[in-house]
């Protein structure tokens, strides 16, 4: 038997329907087989894109995106797997798009780090640290000028707060009172620098109080904290209070890029990563639902059966998928040159 | 999405290009004719007035001098939120631009000096130029990002920078370098209506100008240069203020016989290779103007385009009017030094004739 759930879910879970719960646990559960299944494909070196994996990280897209309906817009990053899944993008396209492929997201331009599905408000990502935070500023402009409740949410990470542009950005999303909430993944490394060695202050949220902006900082690991966190914020963007930004504590399984924990780096230790493992958001968050009877153990069978077989199905579609064109290099690079 | 019922996308694209009669009009006809700055201020009002997606951002664009009248208080008249003042933040005010391009606005971003585009690089090469391509044709990003240099009287090393050299460099991007207000207006529609992010750098000294500039919207296509003085002895290309310059010296250089063809090529990046190609074989003699520095710049990537296509038709070496490839000096007589003009076309055509 497993230990227990170390994670206390019963703190904030309130009114949250049992149907959300399951819904929070599935996603979590689909981003995290996806992260899986990818690191086991990648030394194949059939998928030639650096891939930056989200595995520890799922509490947050599933807990966010649960919030936005397909009209919101999404700004991702190059760690935006979770990102593009929880906000409805196309798995299939996802993987193509690894694989190079014309059936991309993005048609075999963007890899793993240039995600995009309009179809769903995924506006893209970048690969450029913070470079997607200013955009999701404009969008939320572009919403204020249309006058429609449309709410912006961009995804980054603690090496973006080391970026001017997100202080420009917060600026001028309080002077607009733009609808747009900026979602820090505090996951304590930019590459291999821990944070201590990049930025003075203990939390990030505080960094943000002389902007005025409300402005939290909780569990990114508890998908019910997120949850919660999640409705307040796109609550007040939708109702015109103006942005917010969240720091949600969190660690990033994996290394920096591609399959493997990095620990033979150096730069961090196995305790740490152990620790952190300890504090699983899809293992403990299943461990809570079965202890309270919200699912059971053959609906988590079943689950993994359907997602089993869908990832199966999205490989398989990205391997069969033709490779672009050669001779469409230069497509796409202007509007009138296609 | 919210008020489109009261847009109006089908604006005239319509090109009149040869309804400008000439050049420089000013009280010379009884044509339409306006100071340039005019001009642009008549292209936002017109444009702001059918196009409710377009909206103007900029540091000053609302103050009392309205960006040298261009911008002058149409605040008033289209309201805050459409055309409005910013914080000093370059970088993300220009992503703020990509922002709302991506969900359907046309930003025209508007910068009193090319100098603090610097400081959007990030935005501007390493996401609006890239964000269609990298993402498979999916998005576009229909942003004008509008900058004027600040020649003259002192202004030193950051604040009179030609950088369409940088910009011309990167792929994604649009260019563009009128000379005349007609040029002016009709360019700066193509520009709005275009779906790619358009650099649209212009020049002070233009400014001084007036000419004629018909009354309605009207758009001047990318990547075809004009024909502004015909000649059979020397082609002198080049675009914005340099052209000015380049008639001036083809003035002079009637006086001594010798007849230059003077082209303005509009815009950098379409480049109308074949209006430059076409009058080399004409003249054989080529001469290459830029406000900007010549090291790796417009006249380096001009002069490499002729020796690859037209290396047959030249009859002397290529010569290049640029900026030296020194900072802008500040004092006055250093400055009349560092800038071409009239004197060095003139020397160059007189070397090239004999």
């Amino acid at each position: 038997m497993e230990k227990g759930p170390m994670i206390n879910y019963d703190k904030n879970i309130g009114d949250i329907p049992r149907e959300h719960l399951v819904r929070l646990y599935k996603q979590m559960l689909r981003i995290r087989k996806v992260q899986v299944r990818i690191e086991e494909e990648y030394p194949k070196d059939e998928m030639k894109t650096p891939v930056h994996l989200c595995k520890g990280q799922e509490a947050i897209p599933a807990g966010m995106c649960a919030h936005l309906d397909k009209e919101d817009y999404l700004l991702s990053n190059y760690r935006g797997h979770g990102h593009y899944l929880a906000k409805g993008g196309d798995l299939k396209s996802l993987i193509a798009e690894l694989y190079g492929r014309e059936t991309g997201c993005s048609r075999g331009r963007g890899g793993s780090m240039h995600l995009i599905d309009n179809s769903v408000g995924l506006l893209g990502s970048s690969s450029i640290v913070a470079g997607g935070i200013p955009i999701a500023t404009g969008a939320a402009l572009g919403s204020l000028l249309q006058g429609n409740k449309r709410v912006t949410m961009v995804l980054f990470g603690d090496g973006a707060v080391d970026e001017g542009v997100l202080y420009e950005s917060i600026n001028f999303a309080m002077l607009k009172r733009l609808p747009v909430i900026y979602v820090c993944e505090n996951n304590l490394y930019a590459v291999c620098s821990h944070r201590s060695n990049r930025q003075p202050s203990k939390d990030i949220y505080e960094r943000f109080d002389g902007f005025g902006i409300s402005r939290y900082k909780a569990d990114g690991n508890n998908v019910v904290d997120v949850y919660c966190v999640g409705r307040r914020a796109v609550e007040d963007a939708r109702r015109g209070k103006g942005p917010s930004f969240i720091e949600f504590c969190t660690y990033r399984w994996c290394g920096h890029s591609g399959g493997g924990t990095d620990i033979e780096l150096g730069y961090r230790t196995q305790e740490e990563l152990d620790a952190w493992m300890e504090r699983c958001p899809l293992k403990n968050f299943e461990l809570f639902l079965l202890d309270r009877q919200v699912i059971s153990g053959s609906d988590i069978t079943c689950f993994n059966q359907a997602f089993d077989k869908e990832i199966d199905e999205a490989f398989e579609f990205a391997r069969n998928s033709p490779f672009p064109d050669e001779a469409e290099v230069s497509k796409y690079l202007y509007s009138d040159g296609e | 999405m919210a008020n489109r019922s009261k847009i109006s996308f089908d604006w005239d694209k319509k090109s009149i290009e040869k309804e400008e009669p000439g050049f420089d009009h000013s009280g010379k006809s009884e044509a339409r004719n306006i100071p340039y700055t005019q001009a642009i201020y008549e292209t936002l009002e017109q444009i702001l007035a059918i196009d409710s997606r377009v909206f103007i951002m900029g540091q000053g664009v609302d103050d009392p001098s309205g960006m040298f009248g261009a911008t002058l208080n149409l605040h008033k008249k289209y309201g805050s939120q459409r055309i409005f003042d910013t914080p000093l933040s370059e970088d993300a005010l220009t992503g703020v631009a990509v922002g709302a391009a991506l969900v359907g606005m046309r930003p025209i971003y508007m910068h009193n000096r090319p100098d603090f585009l610097l400081l959007a690089m990030d935005q501007i090469v390493n996401h609006a130029s890239k964000w269609r391509y990298m993402f498979g044709g999916r998005s576009n990003v229909p942003i004008v990002i509008w900058a004027v240099i600040g020649r003259g009287w002192g202004s030193g090393a950051q604040h009179s920078q030609a950088l369409q050299g940088l910009f011309m460099h990167v792929p994604g991007l649009k260019l563009v370098m009128p000379s005349t207000p007609y040029d002016a207006k009709g360019l700066l529609v193509s520009s709005v209506l275009d779906d790619d992010p358009v650099v649209f750098i212009e020049h002070r000294w233009a400014f001084k100008h007036t000419g004629y500039v018909p009354d309605k919207l009207y758009a001047i296509p990318f990547g075809k240069g004009v024909i502004r003085k015909e000649g059979g002895d020397v082609t002198i290309v080049g675009a914005s203020y340099m052209v000015i310059e380049a008639l001036r010296a083809a003035e002079e250089l009637r006086t001594r016989g010798i007849e230059a063809e003077v082209i303005d090529l509009r815009t950098l990046n379409p480049l109308d290779e074949d209006i430059i190609l076409t009058s080399l074989k004409k003249t054989g003699r080529l001469i290459i103007v830029d406000t900007g520095w010549k090291t790796a710049g417009v006249t380096a990537e001009i002069a490499a385009m002729v020796s690859e296509k037209g290396l047959n038709f030249l009859k002397k070496p290529v010569k290049r009017i640029a900026a030296p490839d020194i900072p802008t000096p500040s004092g006055y007589v250093l400055e009349r030094k560092f800038y071409p003009g009239v004197r060095e076309v003139v020397n160059a055509a007189v070397e090239l004739a004999e």
